[in-house]
C-alpha cells in the first residue's frame, strides 16, 4: 500500500521550510553586483550636482581627462549626440541622463568619469568645474503653483506651469448630493512625508557591449528584468534580442530598483563607447538623494457622516510632489497610482477624489516602496481620517469600524472607485485583535492613567489593498499589460527547474514557488530549482514589486505546473495500461480509480516522457504558462498599537503592537511573518523618525544613514502576530499578496495610538514623523503640526 | 569608499609616531578608532595628505586609577572597554551611564574616548562628560608633555587646543570629594543616533551637600556647553526641589540650541530644563 505523501514534510504549501536563499546569503556566498569582476572593466563615477536649481553656465572636463587612468569623461552634450541626454519615463514624462541646461535637483547627474579604479573616477569628478546661475529652489507643491514661481521644466515645450498632471477618479455629483444629506462632515488635513526605500544595497551595473557580436549583456540591480530589457531597446535603440539583463542576487529593492536610473544609461552608453566592460557601484548618498523616492503626498478629505456612525460618502484632494521629473513606475492609467483604493474597505456609497501632480526641485520618483503603487499613502489617509470622523462622533473608534466594515457576505463588493474586493472577513480580523489587545481592559488602563497625569493611547488601523497587478485589461506599464509567466521542466530523474520572470530581492521565491510546484505535482521542494533574474534564460515577467509575485507569478506556476501535470496524467495511464480517464491524482502519484495500490509517481512519469513515452507522444515534461489575473488580490489586516507618550519630551513608548493579517492561503507561513514583521518594521520607521525633508535651499536633508534613520532591533518592538485565511477565490491556489501590508496599515496604527493618547487636546494631527519635538509642541500649545519642507531652522 | 590619495603610516612606538607627526606638520591626521576621521575622508569632507594610525603602538589601551583616585584613559581605550568596565560602573556613574549611549557596538567596539575629545564634535557625548567632571587632556610632542584642561581643550566646533606634532595621549579624571553620583541623559531619535540633547550631571557630596556639581551639555551648543552657572548654584547646597528647580532653569538659559530637523530651539530648551529635573531628582536614573 503506497504512502500517501505528507505535503508539509516535503515542503509543500503550508510548510515553513527554511529559505533555500539564506545559506548563500549567510556564509557570504551571494553574488551581489559589486561581486562581479570581467576582463578589462573599468569604473565609472557620478558627478553630481551641489544646487537644487540653477542654469548650468559652463561645464569644463578638460582638468579630468588630464588624470592619468581616466578613459572617459561623459558630459549631457556627447550623450545627446546618441540622443541620450534625456530618456523617456515610465509616466511619460522625460527625464535627463546628464544634465545639459539645468539642474533641477541636488544630486542631478551632470557628467560621469571611466577610469581604472573608482579612486581615479573620483578624482576626475573632482576635477571638472561646473558654472551655475543659481534660480529660486521650489520644495514643496505649494510653492510650486505660487504665483511667480519658476518654471521648473522649461525644457518642455508648452509647459508655463509646473503641473505635471491633473486627475479625478468617481461620482463627484453622487458624492456631492450624500455631503448634503450628512449630520456632520469630518475633515483632515495632512502630509505623508517623502520616504526613501533606501535598500541597503545602492544600486550598480555593469555594462558588457561586445563589438564582435553586438550583444549587450547588462548586469544590474533590477526587480523587473524583463521590462528593463523593453526599456533599453526603447532609450538605446537597441535591438531587443540582443540585450541580456542578468538581475543577480539583490540586497533589497522595496521599489527602488524598479525604475531606470541615468547611472544605468551612462554605463551602457560608456561601454559601447569604449567597447568595454563598465561598472558602476552607486554610493549610500547617490542613492538617497537621487534614485526615486516615495509618499510625499499632501491629503485634503472629508467624510459626510449620520449621526449614528454610517459613512455616506467621502471625497478628498492630493496634492502630490513629483519631484524635477514625473516618473513614477505605474501603470499608465492611473496618475496618482492606486491611491483611490482608499476607503476600500468600507462600504462607503459614494466617493470622489481628485489629485494635481507638481514639479519640484527634489528627486523625481514617486515609487510603490513596499506598496501596490500609492496604496500605502491611500490606506494611511484613510485611517487616520476614519479614526478623526469615530472623534468627531464622539463614537468608540472600533465600534466606528465594525460599523462601516464591508461584512463577510457583500463580497465581491464594489468600492465607489471602481475596484472589486475578492473576499474577507474584516470584522472577524478585527475582533481576534481587539481580543488580543484586551480592548476593553486597555481603554480602563488608560483613563487611570490619564487621572495620574500619564498619557496611554491605543491606535487601530484596518485596511484592505489591490495587490497582484494587473489585469490586462486596466494594468500596464508603457503599454505592455501586467501579466507574468513561469516554464517548469522537469527532468528525466524527475528533478525540476522553475524559470519564472519575477525576480526576488529577499522576499524568498526560490523558497517558495518551489513549494507551489510541490503542492501541484508532489515532487519534494528540495528536487526544484528555481530561476529567475536572467532574460535569456528565463520567461517574459513585469518583475517583483508591487506585491505582485505570488498573485501573478505565483499563479502561473500553479498553472504551468498543472500543464505538465496533465502531461504526466498521460504517461500514467500508459504506464498503468488504462484510460486517461481511469488514472486518478493524489499528491505525487497516479493510481487507477478504484485501485489506489496499482499506481505510479510522478517521478516514474518523468522516466516514462523521455525513455517510454507512448507511440506519438511529444517527449518530455516541460511547459510554460501565461497567467493574466482576472482581479488583484485584497488581503485584510487589523493593526493595533498601544503607547505611552512622555509629555516633557514627546517621547512615546510602544507598549503592545498586535497585526491579524489575512492575506488568504499561506504557502510559507515562516515567510509571511517575516514579511509582516520587516513591514511593521518599516511602518514603525516611518510613524517614528524616518523621513527625506528639504532645507529652504533644496539641500537634501536625509542624505545618509546618520540623518536618513533606520531603525534597529534596539528600539523596534515586538510584534505579536494572528492570522485569519480567507482564501482569495479567484487564484488558482487561494493566495493573496503580503510584502507589504504592515508597511502600508502600520503606520496608521502608530500615529493613531500617539493620537489617541492626546484625545483630549483638540489636535486633529501630527505629521509622521511623530519625532519628539511634534508631540511635545502639539501638546504644549494645542496645535496641529505640519511637518512640510522646508524644514523648520532658526530665521523661522 | 574613495578617498583622495594619502601616505599612510603605522608606527610602532609613541616616539615614532611623534617623529612622524612632526615630519608631516598640520597635513597629517591621527588615526585612533577612525569612526570620525574615516567617515570624514569617505565623503572628502577632508583629505589629509597623511594618516597616522596609531592603533599599532602598545601601551595605550588602558583605564586605570592611580593611588590617589584619579582616573586615566589611554588614547586607544574604547568606548565598549569603558561600557563594560567593573572600574567605572562601582566609582564613575557618570561615565557608565555614558558608555553604553554612545553610538552602537560597532561604533563603540572601534572608537576612543581621547579621540572623541580631540574630535571636537559639538555632538559628541564624551567632552560634556569630561566637562561635568572636571577632566583633562595629557598632550605629548617630541618636546615633552603638557596638561590640557577639557574646558580649554574643546576650542570649537571640530576644533581642540592640540598643537600641530602633539598626541593627545591620555584623558585624566581627578579624585572626587566626597562620594560621586551622577548620569547621563541622552534623547536620540533612535539607538546610534548623536544626542538632540544630552546632559551630563556629576556630583560629589559629603552627607548630602555637593562639594562639587558638574553640569554640561551635548548638542545644543556649538560646542559642549558647561553649566557654570547651575553648578554654582548647586555647590555647597543639598538637593531639594527649589535647589533642583533653579539648577533646571540655569542649565536650560546657558543651553544655545538651534531649530534644526531634530527640533525647535525652544524645544530643546524644554528638554534641558526636563533632563537636569529628572538627573538631580534621582542621580543614579539612566533614562531616555
Ligand atoms: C555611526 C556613528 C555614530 C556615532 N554616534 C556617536 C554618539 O552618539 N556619540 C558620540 O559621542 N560619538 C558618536 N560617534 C563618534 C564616535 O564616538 C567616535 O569614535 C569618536 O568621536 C572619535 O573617536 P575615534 O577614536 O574613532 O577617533 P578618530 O576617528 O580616529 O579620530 C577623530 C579625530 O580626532 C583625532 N584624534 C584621534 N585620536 C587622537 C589622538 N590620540 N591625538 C590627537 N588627535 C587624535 C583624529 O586625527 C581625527 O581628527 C559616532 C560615530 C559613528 C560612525
Amino acid at each position: 500500500m503506497a504512502q500517501a505523501l505528507d505535503e508539509i514534510k516535503i515542503g509543500g504549501l503550508g510548510s515553513s521550510r527554511k529559505r533555500v536563499e539564506d545559506d548563500r546569503f549567510l556564509r557570504g556566498k551571494g553574488n551581489y553586483i559589486d561581486d562581479f569582476k570581467l576582463p578589462g572593466m573599468v569604473h565609472m563615477e557620478i558627478l553630481r550636482s551641489p544646487l537644487a536649481h540653477a542654469r548650468i553656465t559652463s561645464i569644463d572636463t578638460s582638468k579630468a581627462w588630464q588624470i592619468p587612468g581616466v578613459h572617459m569623461v561623459l558630459t549631457g552634450d556627447m550623450a545627446a549626440q546618441h540622443n541620450l541626454a534625456w530618456m523617456p519615463t515610465l509616466s511619460y514624462d522625460t527625464q535627463a541622463v546628464l544634465a545639459t541646461d539645468k539642474v533641477r535637483f541636488q544630486g542631478q547627474e551632470i557628467a560621469c568619469v571611466v577610469a581604472d579604479d573608482p579612486y581615479i573616477a573620483k578624482d576626475g569628478c573632482e576635477a571638472i568645474v561646473v558654472e551655475y546661475e543659481p534660480l529660486p529652489p521650489i520644495v514643496n507643491p505649494y510653492q510650486a503653483v505660487a504665483e511667480g514661481a519658476p518654471i521648473i521644466r522649461d525644457d518642455k515645450e508648452g509647459q508655463t506651469d509646473n503641473i505635471c498632471y491633473r486627475w479625478e477618479v468617481g461620482d463627484r455629483e453622487g458624492t456631492e448630493r450624500a455631503f448634503a444629506q450628512a449630520d456632520l462632515v469630518s475633515k483632515l488635513e495632512l502630509h505623508y512625508p517623502r520616504s526613501h526605500p533606501s535598500p541597503i544595497e545602492c544600486c550598480g551595473s555593469i555594462a558588457d557591449y561586445n563589438s564582435a557580436t553586438a550583444k549587450l549583456t547588462v548586469y544590474m540591480t533590477t526587480q523587473a528584468p524583463h521590462i528593463i530589457r523593453a526599456a533599453v531597446a526603447i532609450v538605446a535603440e537597441l535591438p531587443e534580442h540582443m540585450i541580456r539583463i542578468i538581475s543577480p542576487d539583490i540586497g533589497g529593492g522595496f521599489g527602488n530598483k524598479v525604475p531606470v536610473y541615468p547611472g544605468y544609461v551612462c554605463s551602457i552608453l560608456c561601454s559601447i563607447l569604449l567597447t568595454r566592460p563598465v561598472k558602476w557601484i552607486e554610493d549610500k548618498t547617490g542613492n538617497l538623494i537621487s534614485t526615486h523616492y516615495a509618499r510625499d503626498i499632501y491629503y485634503k478629505g472629508e467624510l459626510a457622516l449620520r449621526k449614528d456612525g454610517k459613512i455616506l460618502a467621502v471625497r478628498f484632494h492630493c496634492d502630490s510632489d513629483n519631484g524635477a521629473f514625473f516618473s513614477d513606475a505605474q501603470p499608465t492609467k492611473f496618475k496618482l497610482g492606486l491611491i483611490h483604493s482608499a476607503f476600500a474597505a468600507y462600504d462607503i456609497p459614494f466617493g470622489y477624489m481628485t489629485a494635481q501632480g507638481t514639479y519640484t526641485n527634489k528627486a523625481p520618483g514617486g515609487v510603490a516602496y513596499r506598496c501596490s503603487f500609492r496604496v500605502t499613502e491611500a490606506m494611511f489617509f484613510q485611517e487616520r481620517a476614519i479614526q478623526a470622523a469615530a472623534y468627531d462622533l464622539g463614537m468608540d473608534q472600533a465600534a466606528f469600524r465594525r460599523l462601516n466594515l464591508v461584512k463577510s457576505h457583500q463580497f465581491p463588493f464594489r468600492t465607489p472607485y471602481g475596484f472589486l474586493l475578492d473576499s474577507g472577513q474584516y470584522e472577524k480580523c478585527l475582533d481576534v485583535a481587539l481580543n488580543a489587545i484586551d480592548y476593553d481592559d486597555f481603554l480602563r488602563e488608560k483613563e487611570e492613567a490619564r487621572a495620574q497625569g500619564r498619557r496611554l493611547g491605543i491606535g487601530i488601523s484596518t485596511m484592505t489593498e489591490p495587490l497582484g497587478a494587473g489585469n490586462s485589461r486596466e494594468y500596464d506599464i508603457l503599454g505592455i499589460k501586467m501579466f507574468d509567466a513561469a516554464e517548469l521542466r522537469v527532468h528525466p530523474s524527475g528533478k525540476a527547474i522553475l524559470k519564472i520572470g519575477s525576480k526576488t530581492q529577499g522576499q524568498g521565491h526560490e523558497t517558495t514557488f518551489a513549494q507551489i510546484v510541490t503542492h501541484e505535482l508532489g515532487i519534494p521542494a528540495a528536487d526544484i530549482l528555481v530561476q529567475h533574474g536572467d532574460t535569456d534564460n528565463t520567461p517574459f515577467g513585469m518583475g517583483t514589486y508591487a506585491s505582485r509575485s505570488t498573485p501573478v507569478a505565483g499563479a502561473a506556476t500553479a498553472m504551468v505546473a498543472r500543464k505538465v501535470r496533465a502531461k504526466a496524467r498521460k504517461l500514467a495511464a500508459h504506464l498503468l495500461e488504462v484510460s486517461e480517464e481511469d488514472v486518478e491524482w493524489e499528491l505525487g502519484r497516479f493510481h487507477v480509480r478504484g485501485a489506489p495500490n496499482n499506481g505510479v509517481s510522478i517521478q516514474e512519469c518523468a522516466m516514462a516522457a523521455y525513455g517510454n513515452m507512448p507511440d506519438g507522444m511529444e517527449p518530455g515534461l516541460e511547459n510554460n504558462a501565461y497567467y493574466d489575473p482576472p482581479n488583484m488580490t485584497w488581503p485584510f489586516a487589523a493593526y493595533i498599537v498601544t503607547v505611552e507618550v512622555d509629555p516633557e519630551t514627546g517621547v512615546w513608548d510602544v507598549l503592545r503592537m498586535v497585526a491579524v493579517d489575512d492575506c488568504g492561503v499561506r504557502i510559507n507561513p515562516m515567510i509571511v511573518e517575516g514579511q509582516i514583521m520587516g513591514g511593521m518594521t518599516e511602518a514603525y520607521a516611518m510613524a517614528n523618525m524616518q523621513f527625506i525633508t528639504y532645507d529652504a535651499e533644496g539641500n537634501c536633508v536625509g542624505s545618509n544613514y546618520m540623518d536618513y534613520l533606520l531603525p534597529t532591533a534596539w528600539e523596534t518592538p515586538g510584534f505579536e502576530l494572528h492570522e485569519v485565511v480567507t482564501p482569495s477565490p479567484h487564484h488558482p491556489i487561494g493566495a493573496k499578496g503580503v510584502g507589504e501590508c504592515a508597511a502600508v496599515g502600520g503606520p496608521a496604527a502608530f500615529v493613531n495610538a500617539v493620537m489617541d493618547a492626546i484625545d483630549d487636546t483638540g489636535v486633529r494631527n501630527i505629521d509622521m514623523p511623530l519625532i519628539p519635538d511634534r508631540v511635545w509642541e502639539a501638546l504644549k500649545y494645542r496645535r496641529d503640526i505640519s511637518g512640510a519642507p522646508p524644514v523648520k531652522s532658526d530665521a523661522d | 569608499m574613495y578617498p583622495s590619495r594619502f601616505h599612510y603610516e603605522a608606527p610602532r612606538t609613541l616616539d615614532e609616531a611623534l617623529d612622524l607627526l612632526q615630519a608631516y606638520g598640520d597635513e597629517a591626521k591621527v588615526l585612533a578608532g577612525g569612526q570620525s576621521l574615516i567617515p570624514l575622508i569617505k565623503l572628502r569632507f577632508a583629505a589629509p595628505a597623511a594618516i597616522i594610525d596609531i592603533n599599532n603602538i602598545s601601551g595605550l589601551d588602558y583605564h586605570e586609577e592611580d593611588s590617589d583616585g584619579s582616573l586615566y584613559v589611554g588614547a586607544l581605550c574604547r568606548h565598549r572597554t569603558l561600557e563594560r568596565s567593573p572600574l567605572l560602573r562601582s566609582k564613575h556613574p557618570t561615565m557608565s551611564a555614558t558608555a553604553p549611549l554612545i553610538s552602537d557596538p560597532m561604533v563603540r567596539s572601534r572608537g576612543t574616548l581621547v579621540g572623541s575629545l580631540c574630535h571636537a564634535d559639538p555632538q559628541g557625548d564624551w567632552a560634556s562628560v569630561m566637562l561635568a567632571l572636571g577632566g583633562e587632556i595629557i598632550a605629548r610632542s617630541t618636546g615633552g608633555e603638557r596638561v590640557i584642561p577639557v574646558s580649554q581643550f574643546v576650542v570649537g566646533p571640530f576644533q581642540n587646543a592640540l598643537q600641530p606634532g602633539e598626541i593627545a595621549v591620555r584623558a585624566r579624571v581627578p579624585a572626587p570629594r566626597g562620594t560621586r553620583s551622577g548620569t547621563y541623559l541622552k534623547l536620540e531619535r533612535r539607538v546610534g543616533d548623536f544626542a538632540t540633547v544630552g546632559l551630563a550631571v556629576a556630583l560629589e557630596t559629603s552627607g548630602g551637600t555637593i562639594n562639587r556639581a558638574g553640569l554640561a551639555l551635548t548638542g545644543v551648543g556649538p560646542s559642549n556647553i558647561q553649566c557654570t552657572a547651575a553648578e554654582q548654584a548647586l555647590a555647597g547646597k543639598t538637593l531639594n526641589a527649589s535647589t533642583i528647580d533653579q539648577a533646571a532653569r540655569l542649565a536650560a538659559e546657558a543651553a544655545q540650541p538651534k531649530t534644526d530637523v531634530r527640533g525647535s530651539a525652544e524645544f530643546k530648551r524644554h528638554v534641558v530644563y526636563t533632563f537636569v529635573t529628572r538627573a538631580l531628582s534621582n542621580p543614579q536614573a539612566r533614562a531616555a
